[in-house]
């Protein structure tokens, strides 16, 4: 039995599973871990320096992105059952095992990649960037964001805000890792606490006003919107803090529609363009029209 | 009037359009420019408000005023609403800053109209042509076409736009006389297959590279039809759906329940249907376009609305319980496709694995699948339902629903985008 001590990334793990299927090593001879604590109880063997074997053993692209998806997840467990899967495709002969959605290992890796890639999608939902200042010597708008992702997504997830968002400096701060774009380069640094991203932009009022008008208060469901939008989320986002009174005076408003005297309607306004459209409504009324009900 | 003042008017004048999807569009984005914006890949739903709905878009109309009388609506003539107006320059500024702050993915720009169809357009127009020229936005732009309107104007906002649309609103030129006197269908339909044939020019020039390159226009066109403000069966409803898919390849049809409106009109006295309706209207919908169902075996002339307490495809199933059970391992995918419980997804999965081994329960418990639904209707190699549970008359019965509770689960879709699903999950009561 061996212990991997390894960086939590992807390719930290790709780089010491390529040496060990090199050697043939089974996945029941390996402890994996990425805790540095953990690993000074065992003799831990270094991997990661010495060049991989020159005969490479090949995988499908398929499987290695779900790696790189699946080693975002914060479970433990995915370095080893990650290289088990490996393992399995390759030495173990069980080439069409990605086909295989009944399989344990596999179904376990999907709902990693299921539960990773859910992440990346909220935190392109539910980042509010505010803006910060404007550079004097650019003109470029400077904006930051908070957001605390559920896994390890913020390189996963920053390429769609350098697309986004190019023309303008952001940085978008987490618990853990930050990424940042000043118009030529995205980059990385370590995580913050949420006291080092501000708090409100000038605008949210004018977002509040859109979200409190927009809302029908005469279809109210709520586990519709809970389902989406999780309660975890709701203490950065700056819209959340109406939801409650907009619940509550649903049913208030839904009365006072129903209590309202029905309008008459009035008679069409001397218009030009209204006169031909009822013109041309009653010519095409004169002759028969196609049924437009199913067959 | 100040900003705020508008906004709340226009916002709240523009939330009956249920249209909400930013998906589909043409992949493009800011990289090299001086602006902002992005499209392609699946939707985004930047917030959902309490009423279930996603906020992708910021969805507000030019301006509410409104020349037409349709009943159903506030914006009607005849409705006493409050009226605003929005500068193209106001539009403009809220999209920018609304989506630098990533509020939205885009804007669904619509109005009322205002001394003729083409003035209309021109103003609607006006504000994507600023955005894309003069702020070099990327982001998605939803423009509401009128049928009206000249050939060379909806070209423009097609250029501009990566979806357009024009409301049918009802399926029948009856209930249009009815409710909304100025709106024709045949010259909706005649504006769709216009919009069609450009779309079509865009998606045949990517097949001829040496072709002359059209101008650029929308990926796709969608249309909305209300439910319950007329006597419209949900066969007729379906029935004007699937014409529009087939006819001029429409991208989605969305259904909207009518629902109590602060105006209401003495032609149409509020009298909500029940959102179920919508939902079932929805599954069906999905039945037609992702597992090839046809309208007559959803809902026909002598069981012309879908059962609301049952979802379509187990309706169905129920039906026709001939066809049933089904072997997993050995059915064509087609087949697979018509067992209640089982989605598109799931069926995709079974087909891969059964190649290689044959399928048990526990195979397909592994999978998640709401086995209890689904046990009476298939066959595994260690299952054969009982013949008599098939055949008997409680089987219905089993699948009611407890009164309190109408919601079912409905199977997924193919990876729709997440835009477009949320205005599919409308089944709660």
């Amino acid at each position: 039995m061996r212990t991997i001590v390894i960086e939590p990334e992807y390719e930290a793990w790709r780089n010491a599973a390529r040496q060990l299927l090199a050697q043939g090593v089974k996945p029941d001879e390996v402890l994996w871990t990425d805790d540095p604590q953990e690993a000074s109880l065992f003799i831990g063997e270094a991997v990661g320096t010495r060049k991989p074997a020159a005969e490479a053993i090949k995988v499908s692209s398929a499987f290695m992105d779900m790696a790189k998806s699946a080693s975002a997840h914060t479970d433990a467990k995915r370095w080893a059952l990650l290289y088990r899967v490996l393992w399995r495709l390759t030495l173990g002969g069980e080439r069409h095992l990605l086909s295989l959605a009944t399989d344990r290992d596999v179904r376990q890796i999907q709902d990693w990649c299921k539960a990773v890639g859910r992440d990346i999608h909220k935190m392109h939902a539910f980042v509010r960037f505010r803006r910060v200042s404007v550079d004097a010597v650019t003109g470029r708008e400077q904006f930051v964001a908070w957001f605390e992702p559920d896994h390890r997504i913020v390189r996963l997830a920053a390429p769609f805000f350098e697309k986004r968002f190019a023309g303008m400096d952001w940085s978008i701060l987490t618990p853990y890792q930050c990424a940042h774009w000043d118009g030529k380069r995205l980059h990385f640094t370590a995580g913050v606490p949420r006291s080092s991203a501000p708090d409100e932009d000038a605008l949210d009022d004018l977002w509040r006003t859109y979200y409190r008008n927009i809302f029908n208060p005469a279809r109210v469901k709520i586990n519709a919107m809970q389902s989406e939008m999780p309660k975890k989320y709701w203490k950065n986002l700056p819209e959340a803090p109406l939801i409650a009174g907009l619940i509550a005076e649903s049913a208030g408003r839904v009365q006072g529609m129903l209590g309202t005297e029905e309008r008459p309607a009035k008679p069409a306004p001397n218009n030009a363009y209204l006169k031909s459209l009822h013109d041309m409504n009653q010519r095409t009324a004169a002759k028969p029209t196609e049924e437009t009900g199913p067959p | 009037m100040d900003i705020t003042r508008k906004l709340e008017i226009l916002a709240d004048a523009a939330k009956y359009d249920a249209s909400c999807a930013s998906s589909g569009a043409a992949r493009k984005d800011s990289r090299g420019s001086t602006g902002v914006g992005s499209t392609g890949g699946s939707g985004i739903c930047h917030s959902y408000t309490p009423d279930g709905r996603c906020v992708s878009l910021l969805k507000v109309l030019m301006t509410n005023a409104c020349l037409y009388d349709c009943h159903y609506c506030i914006n009607r003539r005849s409705s006493n609403v409050t009226r605003a107006r929005f500068t193209p320059d106001e539009v403009v500024q809220l999209t920018l800053d609304f989506y630098k702050r990533n509020y939205i993915e885009g804007l669904f720009l619509s109005s009322g109209i205002i001394r003729s169809a083409d003035h209309t357009m021109e103003l609607v127009i006006e504000v994507a042509r600023k955005l894309r020229e003069e702020h070099h936005f990327r982001g998605y732009i939803h423009l509401k076409t009128i049928p009206e309107a000249s050939q060379a104007l909806i070209a423009l906002a097609g250029r501009y736009a990566d979806r357009i649309s024009i409301n049918v609103e009802l399926p029948t030129q009856q209930g249009l006389n009815t409710l909304a006197p100025e709106k024709n269908l045949a010259r909706t339909e005649e504006a769709m297959g216009h919009i069609r044939e450009k779309i079509d020019e865009r998606y045949a020039e990517k097949r001829k590279p040496v072709a002359p390159k059209p101008p650029p226009f929308a990926t796709g066109q969608s249309t909305q039809m209300l439910v319950g403000a007329d006597a419209s069966t949900d066969a007729t409803i379906l029935g004007c759906a699937d014409k529009l898919y087939t006819a001029h390849r429409l991208k989605r049809v969305y259904y909207s329940a009518f629902s109590p409106i602060p105006e209401p009109s003495s032609i149409l006295p509020l009298k909500a249907p029940p959102l179920i309706r919508e939902h079932r209207l929805y599954q069906a919908d999905w039945l037609l376009r992702f597992y090839d169902f046809k309208v007559e075996e959803i809902a026909h002339a002598a069981a012309p609305n879908l059962d609301l307490a049952l979802d379509p495809k187990l309706s169905w199933a129920l039906r026709n319980r001939e066809t049933f059970p089904v072997d997993v391992n050995k059915a064509p995918r087609e087949m697979l496709l018509r067992i209640p419980g089982l989605g598109v997804r799931n069926v995709e999965r079974i087909v891969r694995a059964r190649r290689y081994t044959g399928l048990r329960l526990a195979d397909l418990i592994r999978l998640r699948l709401q086995m209890k639904k689904l046990l009476p209707f298939i066959v595994t190699a260690d299952h054969h339902p009982a013949r008599m549970g098939l055949d008997s008359d409680s089987l219905r019965a089993r699948f009611l629903p407890p009164p309190e509770q109408l919601e079912l689960s409905f199977d997924a879709p193919p990876a729709p985008a997440a835009g477009d699903f949320l205005s599919v999950r409308s089944g709660e009561l």
